[in-house]
């Protein structure tokens, strides 16, 4: 019961949080500088007349501001993110054509480092000043210091280049003829080089996070009870202290959703990858509003829905946290 | 150096051990890291570089000056040039001043208003507080990316608004790290000492609290420049920059479709960006150590 008084609290927040973006984009078009129709159009000046109407119209541009406000909201209950005038198709087909790419991108990338990166951390602690100890510092730092499109660039040069052992860009091959598990081995052979691009950042800092708070479990007294009680090293390292080590890096990896969705957006332009950051990019080049608007509410929407996630699977990984306390 | 009570107590007082100051102490321990020292002169030279690189090295980056894709030392142009046949060494001694422009003025503005709202959070507390968080977690869950394109997109990409930009959607962190220390320190005697004799809220929270928070903060600081830095150079790359200003997010970014017919067109400027944000994070993490007592006793 009490945990469904939580549930019914956070989702009802992550609510308020989506208005909220939706209220910081209908505030984003009336402040940018010129009219909000010639905004929505997109075309900066270059709309027609009868287009600028249509928009007025639809977005109840002539009425007073709070009742715009409403119209707006209204229009996305509906489900109606606006029409994208450079696309020539509404808003909402477009980001679901798209969504599926990136998230196939993210989740993978963010499974990868999490899972290279709680090993290599683990490897690391069990000689904190071992050789595997400098290099997870070492990467680490390098990880985070070069620039994410950069890297995708390098990765490219190198193996799709010089060792042609990856395809340069995009998700599938169009001339491929085959049954499902070819194809889906095919988007797997073009995802490699995005996944790990948009994996090495995430992987040097959960590696050093993990390597930190693995070297605080091992020194706590339940391990040197464990110790004493004679418990072989592997069942130490990796029932007893990992259990507890990798909290930190699970709090992490669902406060990052955002910064990977930002990431994303790199990474699918340096590989030409179908999804809604190389849609971003586009619209960006296209001044095309309703789309850029339409994908900042929509990924919005996905990072609170993985926060709505972490928050619920965390309870469910440490027993400490009762359903109720925050 | 350190001053310890077990060890003089009881003991004569000429025994006692002179006590440095806390930051002669820190500068001490900075200088001892050899991997700060090294982060401190790449810094210092990629500045002098930025400085004094265009008074010495006179080819204009946005000139065509030679036969473009020409690899690096073709015609005396030691890093090549780039497919409009511009030169790629003159890009990056002119780049760096908007990478490190932008990256520092970026990052004041981050901390400016992470500071304001954690102090304003964290001294009053109650309602205040539970306002000002919620607006944090609201830009949280904003891509930072995404969002910095929209207003730079909306508002034109000049240096001082992609600045303010990253300003803008950075914040949160330095707003929760300011405020978890203001909680921490305005219940100590000294704050009510303050409070005592009748001091404001706004000289408390600046010349009582602010102080004792700052070590943790500078460390922040540092390391926010490096990704301000990296921000700029996102942003540049998607053609998000000022188009009159060389940059090497953007020369990367306008070499993207030539990667393959001229690797150093895009392998130089990162190499440039890696090394800056190499060298700022080296001294960010020279200060974490030497602010940290902790590991000074070691």
């Amino acid at each position: 019961m009490r945990f469904l008084a939580t549930l019914f609290r956070r989702l009802m927040y992550a609510f308020f949080l989506l208005v909220a973006v939706l209220v910081l984009n209908f505030m984003l078009i009336h402040l940018a500088p010129g009219d909000p129709a010639d905004v929505i159009a997109g075309e900066m000046g270059g709309a027609t007349e009868e287009m600028l109407a249509d928009i007025r119209a639809a977005y109840g541009l002539d009425k007073p501001i709070a009742e715009q406000l409403f119209v707006y909201l209204g229009k996305v209950a509906r489900g109606d993110l606006g029409h994208s005038f450079y696309f020539n198709q509404p808003v909402t087909d477009l980001i679901l054509e798209r969504v599926g790419a990136t998230i196939l991108l993210v989740i993978t990338a963010l499974a990868l480092s999490v899972f290279a990166g709680t090993f290599l951390g683990v490897l690391a602690s069990r000689k904190p000043n071992g050789f595997f100890s400098h290099f997870v510092t070492v990467f680490s730092l390098l990880g985070y210091a070069a620039p994410v499109f950069w890297t995708g660039m390098m990765l490219l040069i190198l193996f799709a280049s010089w060792v042609p052992i990856f395809p340069v860009s995009g998700m599938y091959n169009v001339a491929l003829n085959g049954g499902r598990l070819a194809r889906a081995f095919d988007i797997f052979h073009h995802l490699m080089l995005p996944m790990l691009t948009l994996a090495i950042i995430y992987l040097a800092q959960y590696s050093r996070l993990s390597r930190a708070s693995m070297l605080d479990v091992l020194g706590s007294d339940y391990i040197r009870t464990a110790r004493a009680k004679g418990v072989s090293e592997r069942m130490i390292i990796y029932k007893h202290a990992l259990k507890n080590a990798i909290l930190p890096v699970v709090t992490m990896a669902g406060l990052q959703m955002s910064y990977l969705f930002s990431g994303a957006i790199l990474v699918e332009t340096v590989f030409n990858w179908p999804g809604l950051g190389r849609l971003a990019f586009e619209s960006i080049l296209r001044r095309d509003y309703p789309t850029i608007l339409g994908i900042l509410f929509f990924s919005t929407f996905i990072v609170i829905s993985a926060n709505l996630l972490t928050d619920l699977s965390y309870r469910l990984i440490d027993p400490r946290i009762h359903a109720g306390a925050k | 150096m350190r001053f310890s009570k077990e060890k003089t107590a009881g003991r004569d007082l000429d025994d006692v051990v002179p006590v440095d100051h806390p930051l002669k102490e820190m500068w001490r321990m900075f200088f001892k890291n050899r991997a700060a020292l090294f982060g401190l002169g790449l810094l210092l030279t990629i500045i002098l570089m930025a400085l004094l690189g265009p008074l010495l090295y006179h080819i204009d980056p946005f000139e065509i000056v030679w036969a473009p894709l020409a690899p690096p030392g073709e015609e005396g142009y030691l890093l090549g040039t780039d497919y409009l046949g511009r030169d790629i060494l003159a890009g990056i001694i002119y780049g760096a001043k908007a990478t490190l422009v932008v990256g520092t003025a970026a990052a004041l503005c981050t901390v400016c208003i992470g500071v304001t709202v954690g102090a304003v959070a964290g001294f009053y507390g109650g309602w205040v507080d539970n306002a000002l968080m919620r607006v944090t977690e609201f830009f949280q869950v904003l891509p930072p990316l995404l969002f910095a394109m929209v207003l730079v997109t909306l508002f034109s990409p000049k240096l001082m608004i992609i600045s303010i930009s990253i300003g803008v959607v950075s914040w949160p962190g330095v707003a929760r790290l300011t405020r978890g220390e203001f909680l921490k320190i305005r219940e100590r005697e000294y704050v009510m000492a303050a409070r005592s004799i009748g001091s404001s809220n706004l000289r408390i929270i600046w010349k009582v609290i602010l102080p004792n928070a700052l070590p943790p903060l500078i460390v922040t600081a540092t390391l926010i420049i490096g990704v301000a830095i990296l921000f700029e150079a996102g942003l540049s790359y998607l053609g998000l920059s000022d188009p009159n200003i060389m940059s090497w997010g953007f020369m990367i970014g306008s070499s993207r479709e030539y990667i393959f017919e001229s690797w150093w067109a895009v392998t130089f400027p990162g190499v440039a960006i890696f090394l800056t944000v190499l060298a700022v994070s080296l001294v960010g993490d020279g200060f974490t150590d030497a602010f940290n007592p902790k590991l000074r006793q070691l």
